[in-house]
């Protein structure tokens, strides 16, 4: 470690105003001034402060110091790398100067948004950016890899979200693997009748765009199916699919439905009709399903629980069925993958004072879905829980789980316009009256709120207020027999009590109960409720910290159809701009093995999450495989005779920083006390 | 007593991010700590440790992501094992062990950032500079 060493470098540091952002707190001409005096000796020639370095001019200042000043280093203290460590790298590429001989300063998320004392800050500053110049001047140059990208493309979830995705890609001539864990795909979409605001049937725009799923040339659709294993990085995954027993042959099963007629056993079908109806042990979970091949259920199956039956097997006119059928384990080279996982619905079960599974005429979102689909278990008539009877009043409760300390701070974005469309299919059905209690209603997109103004026309009776409780519980005449809503109406302030026949609860949006096992599988975050976290929230907010693996959809947050759509086109969209480059550039910053002093002690080898070590036997030493070495430095940290280094975060580079900061804190402690 | 220097060693995918998480939500914390970028926890020798405390930090942190969702996948593994040796190292060497720190914050963990540099910096606080705890 020798960072102490007079540097020969020529180094420009910018400091950026960022608006008011920085120079709101930083004193930025102080800075400015105090890097072109103080850090002269540490290589700075070139010292400025502008408004915004990021802009054209700002970018344009420095390609003309590298130039005219001959800047062999540039430091910019401005936002976090993460936001412009791009743009300044490709800006000093452009000038002729290697793109790994930048270096950022920190000066915004890491110190004036979080440092209130304007002195302090500016201190701060300071010392961030001596510690970046003293690692700029030991950096060194290095040339990016580029690996070619394999076209194929994984797709996980057959939600609307990644048919979509799916679709855009196939159509473009790419092949995609669709990866499904129901029987059939469609999620959540083909479960809706209507879809608001334009209440045109869901199952009429789903359909076809899942049998256009199912038929393409381009796309090999695995349903029933997980992705149990993900290997390699951008342009070249390897992911091992675990294809579950359909007990069907599917080359000879023409979907005629004999089996699930046959069948003797019928189970509550939990997922979905959720819950409100039955299928059988063998089943498709709905008449349009794609594939159209059904699946026996082993755990509800009587032959598999009681070793007799075989209706199926008995019936089936193509000899389709397969008792002996296993679990296959596919795997698929795929250069990219696109994460469509879609979202759970919050269980209304856990609010114990609303009474879901307890009353009987309680009933989730979901399930009311169902029951006005006309395809659902009540054929579409809306009823109470006994099957025949219509309520003559419903109350539809938002903020289920959403807008809730207790439950998930956040809204669930779709439920408003959810409850709007469901009290609109309530008084169309029954005529009844219907109650919307809401603690504010959220309709913001194009034609929403209109749509809430006719719901408001129809005559439905709008409650501001959050419910406490739902009881069956009669304090006056006219509550006997009838659920009653207990709610402060905010509106005039006074508690209400509503008796109704029957309550809808809409339930807010949940990550999946797996995200998490999911977002480590492909090596990506999730927030703190758990929704796989994006690049950038406004400008990258399809692709994740993983180059190669891109979200879309509700799996990244609450969405709603036309946003989730939206959203798996655009995925298929940056999929298909990096499948257009043919090859793509990865980090260049990866482990190398000095050969002189390594003595071959093996530590490293295990050390490495991507076995890109290899020890040579016959030279007795370490090697790293540059290919497989994804840059984190985890060997370097290990080995013992410092014979390891990684390149853009070597030893030297690291204590430079330090060091430079160091000096600069400590030289404060000193004036102070002067 | 002077205002305590710290250095933190961050990773770049989940602290570092958690740091910048922080800063978008404009929460304050003490500004006595100097950010380290680097790619993952792992990276961290115990030298490097060392070499910030003989620099004159009086506390170093190393933060990475929670077990479990490293970028890497289990280069944080790595530091969970190593930084704990260490801190009994430096208690053998007579440098109370508190002035390393080891957490793991993630992305999303603006709050928890934030949370763990107050404290962090009021524990240092109470102690006295590391120079002196030195002569």
């Amino acid at each position: 470690m020798s960072p102490d060493r007079k540097p020969q470098e020529r180094v420009g540091v910018y400091v950026c105003h960022c608006g008011s952002n920085i120079a709101g707190v930083v004193d930025v001409a102080d800075v400015g001034e105090w890097a072109g005096k103080e850090l002269e000796p540490h290589g700075v020639v070139v010292a400025r402060d502008y408004k915004f370095m990021c802009s054209s001019l700002g970018q344009e200042l420095i390609a003309k110091d590298i130039k005219e000043q001959g800047l062999t280093r540039v430091v910019v203290a401005a936002c976090s790398p993460h936001l412009h460590e791009p743009t300044f790298r490709t800006a000093c590429s452009r000038a002729g100067l290697n793109p790994y001989l930048f270096e950022m300063a920190n000066i915004r998320e890491q110190d004036s948004w979080v440092t209130t004392d304007k002195l302090e800050a500016t201190k701060k500053a300071k010392a961030l950016i001596a510690a970046a110049v003293g690692r700029v001047v030991h950096q060194q140059p290095l040339e990016s890899l580029f690996v070619p990208v394999d076209p194929n493309v994984l797709v996980v979830g057959g939600g609307v979200t990644g048919i979509q995705a799916a679709l855009e890609i196939a159509n473009s001539g790419r092949h995609v693997y669709l990866v499904e864990r129901e029987p059939s795909i469609g999620g959540h979409m083909a479960q809706f009748d209507k879809t608001f605001p334009t209440l045109d049937c869901s199952a009429c725009i789903l359909t076809p765009k899942m049998f256009d799923a199912g038929n393409h040339k381009n796309i090999t659709m695995l349903t029933w199916s997980e992705v149990e294993k993900v290997e390699g990085h951008i342009g070249n995954f390897t992911v091992t699919i675990r294809k579950r027993a359909r007990y069907i042959d599917e080359s000879l099963c023409t979907g005629c439905g004999v089996c699930w007629e046959k069948c003797p056993k019928k189970v509550v079908d939990q997922v979905f009709e959720a819950g409100l109806g039955f299928r059988k042990a063998v089943y498709t979970p709905f008449p349009q399903a794609v594939p159209k091949y059904p699946v026996i259920d082993r755990e509800n199956c009587t032959y598999f629980q009681k070793g007799t039956c075989k209706a199926c097997e008995t019936y089936c006119p193509a000899g389709a069925i397969k008792f002996d059928q296993q679990d296959e384990h596919l795997t698929a080279k795929v250069g990219n993958i696109i994460l469509a996982t879609g979202y759970d619905l919050f269980d209304s079960r856990k609010i114990t004072n609303y009474g879901y599974g307890r009353l009987a005429n309680v009933f989730s979102s979901l399930e009311f879905e169902r029951m006005t689909n006309a395809a659902g278990p009540t054929m579409g008539r809306v009823v109470l829980r006994d099957g025949v009877t219509q309520p003559k009043s419903v109350a539809v409760i938002h903020c289920v789980g959403s807008r809730d300390k207790n439950y998930h701070n956040y809204c669930s974005a779709v439920c408003c316009m959810q409850s709007l469309k469901s009290a609109h299919l309530i008084k169309e059905k029954t005529g009844g009256d219907v109650y919307q209690f809401y603690i504010d209603m959220r309709t913001p997109a194009k034609t929403y709120d209109e749509f809430y103004q006719r719901i408001i026309r129809e005559g439905v009776n709008m409650v501001r207020g959050k419910v406490a409780e739902i009881t069956d519980t009669a304090l006056e005449p006219g509550e006997e027999g009838k659920l009653v809503v207990q709610v402060e109406d905010t509106l005039i302030g006074r508690q209400r009590r509503i008796p109704v026949d029957m309550v809808v609860l809409s339930a807010g949006l949940e990550a999946r109960h797996d995200a998490k096992e999911v977002a480590q599988r492909f090596g990506i975050s999730c927030s703190a409720d758990e929704w796989f976290i994006e690049r950038h929230p406004k400008l990258d907010p399809v692709a994740t910290m993983t180059d190669g693996v891109f979200v879309a959809g509700a799996c990244q947050g609450p969405k709603d159809i036309p946003s989730s759509v939206a959203q798996g086109a655009a995925a298929a969209a940056r999929v298909l701009s990096i499948i257009g480059q043919g090859q793509i550039e990865i980090e260049a910053a990866t482990a190398i093995v000095d050969e002189v002093s390594c003595v071959g002690c093996k530590q490293c080898v295990p050390s490495c999450p991507y076995r890109a070590i290899e020890y040579l036997a016959v030279e007795g030493r370490a090697h790293v495989v540059e290919a497989l070495c994804k840059g984190c430095g985890t060997c370097v940290g290990t080995c013992l005779s410092k014979s390891i280094s990684l390149k853009h975060f070597t030893d030297d580079q690291i204590v430079a920083e330090v060091v430079g900061a160091m000096r600069v804190m400590k030289s404060f402690e000193t004036t102070a006390v002067a | 007593m002077s205002e305590p220097k710290i250095i933190g060693f961050l990773c770049n995918w989940c602290s570092y991010r958690g740091a910048d998480a922080a800063g978008m939500a404009r929460m304050k914390y003490p500004p006595n700590v100097k950010i380290i970028r680097v790619p993952c926890s792992g990276r961290i020798s115990p030298e490097l440790v060392l070499r910030s405390l003989r620099e004159g930090a009086d506390g170093v942190m190393v933060l990475g992501c929670h077990i479990g969702d490293c970028h890497y996948a289990t280069g944080n593994h790595r530091t969970a094992k190593r930084m704990p040796v260490l801190k009994k190292l430096l208690e053998y060497a007579g440098i109370d062990p508190e002035r390393l720190h080891i957490n793991w914050v993630s992305a999303a963990e603006g709050e928890r950032f934030a949370t763990v540099m107050k404290d962090f910096t009021e524990k240092i606080s109470a102690l006295p500079p590391f120079v002196e705890t030195m002569r």
